[in-house]
């Protein structure tokens, strides 16, 4: 703030503070002229004034008020640049990016402040940390079988991935069902990790315009007939013939990329589970027009050693018991 | 009042002077004003746009308007609060300089719904379109509407360029470039795009 404004707030505030008081001394005084708790000699409606003073319990607390309004003023920051005596405040302000505001913690660490938030965030971190990082010195299939680690991964599952992989794990339509062995970037753990840790962009491309529509249809039918689903056997042959352009993703068996080791995310094509749904219109739909699932990154939100407690639960879910 | 009543009595001009009382009123709670918001006008904390903020896009522009058609604010706020439980829960906390090209901001105060100040990249646009769609498609416990008919709208764009325009006078930076391919940037777009292409922006600023 700048001295201007400053002297601005400062000036303003104990003007009102002053004014108030003295209105309040004013009201005190008896200046009707007639005695207290005598008829003030009108009456409307049967209902008569009486000069009666200000109560007293009300007087007093008003009184109360701007002892108050002192110890506030002087110990937080209220008058303009004045920092306050308790060195206090809520969070710090004025940051204008991530690493302003750490650095702004860290001066107010050092300098004494009290930095209300900053505070939360350290004592949580000293109660939660430790045991955090306890877990995190475990490798992930060992935590997998730890009951106290799976509650916490439990939890963080229901807070942060439940909304598209479900409270139960088990996905739904364009979301990935957690519980299966069929995985789309790797079931490992440190797979697992790594998809938590970065996230994962998928890009099957549309080809209605390479395909047109009846090649479309006939690489649906080549796609579904990979399951031993029962298909029109002139359009599959067709379809077939073209399958090289999926197989740089899917591979040339169509067993996806997990099977061939590519990092595409490209689903297993010969099994029966369908991510987008594996009836003949959702195929087309997804030749027509493409792909594009997203899984977020949550390195930064989480922090790795949640990342690892969350990862050993999403482990465990597809793990036999 | 009666006529015994003294001539010091000089709050009896106040009591039965309504014009006088409702100046004085205006006195009285001005200086809330005058201390409370006055000088925010002026600072840097609430002036100066974080480092990485960028004008919405023509598209996001559109999926804004449509944020506040359909009155997402009444549950939504998109205010990050200092307390450590929304910090953890939502991100950092809310900064002014986020908001400064926001007229007017979403801010809001009535949090039925989660905090949308940093859902930007938090779930993918699938996600949001399915959610939008039917909420308890992927939420099975949310009492959301749902709101189908964004992806029957189409955009015309019409008053696309007109917006922009009118936030350049606001102050936002848009270029002359921004304002003529307005129009052309989100015609044929549904409204269930442009309100994604919104919300996968909002908090992703403040880097």
């Amino acid at each position: 703030m700048t001295s201007f404004w400053s002297i601005w707030v400062i000036v303003l505030t104990l003007a009102c503070l002053a004014l108030i008081f003295g209105l309040l001394l004013w009201n005190l005084k008896n200046y009707v002229g007639v005695k207290e708790g005598e008829s003030c000699g009108h009456e409307f409606d049967g209902i008569e004034e009486i000069n009666n003073p200000l109560p007293k319990w009300w007087t007093y607390m008003f009184f109360a008020t701007f002892v108050w309004a002192v110890y506030y003023l002087a110990a937080y920051p209220g008058l303009g640049n004045w920092q306050g005596l308790a060195k206090w405040t809520s969070s710090n302000q004025g940051v204008t990016s991530l690493a302003e505001s750490k650095k702004a913690t860290e001066e107010a660490l050092a300098a004494g402040e009290k930095v209300q938030l900053d505070q939360e965030i350290i004592a949580a971190e000293e109660r939660f940390g430790p045991i955090f990082e306890a877990f995190a010195k475990q490798d992930i299939e060992t935590l997998a079988k730890d009951e106290k680690a799976l509650e916490i991964g439990q939890r963080l599952f229901s807070q942060n991935c439940a909304q598209c992989h479900g409270s139960d794990a088990r996905g739904g339509t364009g979301f990935p069902n957690l519980t299966d062995k069929d995985w789309l970037y790797g079931g490992t753990p440190d797979k697992i990790k790594e998809t938590l840790l970065h996230g994962r962009i998928a890009a099957m491309p549309p080809w209605k315009a390479a395909l047109g529509e009846q090649g479309v249809k006939e690489m649906t039918a080549f796609v579904l007939s990979l399951s031993g689903r029962k298909v029109n056997q002139k359009d599959a042959d067709a379809g077939k013939a073209k399958f090289a352009m999926c197989a740089a993703c899917h591979g040339m068996d169509g067993k996806g990329s997990v099977a061939h080791n590519l990092p595409f995310g490209a689903p297993n094509l010969t099994d029966n589970i369908w991510l987008y749904g594996g009836s003949q219109r959702a195929v087309e739909e997804t030749l027509n027009n493409g792909r594009a699932g997203v899984m977020p990154a949550w390195k930064d939100i989480l922090g790795e050693d949640k990342v690892h407690l969350l990862t050993a639960y999403v482990y465990s879910l597809s793990q036999d018991k | 009042m009666s006529n015994n009543n003294s001539a010091n009595n000089k709050h009896e001009i106040v009591e039965k002077n309504v014009g006088l009382m409702a100046i004085l009123t205006v006195f009285a709670i001005s200086f809330g004003a005058l201390v409370e918001i006055t000088p925010l006008m002026f600072q840097k904390d609430t002036t100066v746009p974080v480092d990485g903020l960028r004008p919405l896009t023509a598209l996001e522009m559109e999926g804004r308007d449509i944020f506040v058609r359909e009155g997402c604010y009444n549950c939504h706020s998109q205010m990050i609060r200092p307390f450590r439980d929304e910090v953890e829960r939502y991100g950092h906390y809310s900064v002014a300089g986020e908001s400064v090209w926001d007229h007017p901001f979403q801010w809001g105060s009535k949090r039925t719904g989660p905090d949308l100040a940093r859902v930007g990249q938090r779930y993918s646009d699938d996600w949001h379109y399915a959610h939008l769609m039917d909420p308890r498609s992927v939420v099975p416990e949310s009492n959301m509407p749902a709101y189908p008919w964004l992806d029957e709208n189409v955009l015309d764009g019409k008053l696309t360029a007109k917006k922009l325009e009118v936030f350049k006078g606001f102050g936002v930076p848009y270029t002359e470039q921004d304002i003529q391919g307005a129009e052309a940037a989100v015609k044929g777009k549904t409204e269930m795009q442009a309100l994604i292409a919104y919300l996968q922006q909002l908090g992703t600023h403040l880097k």
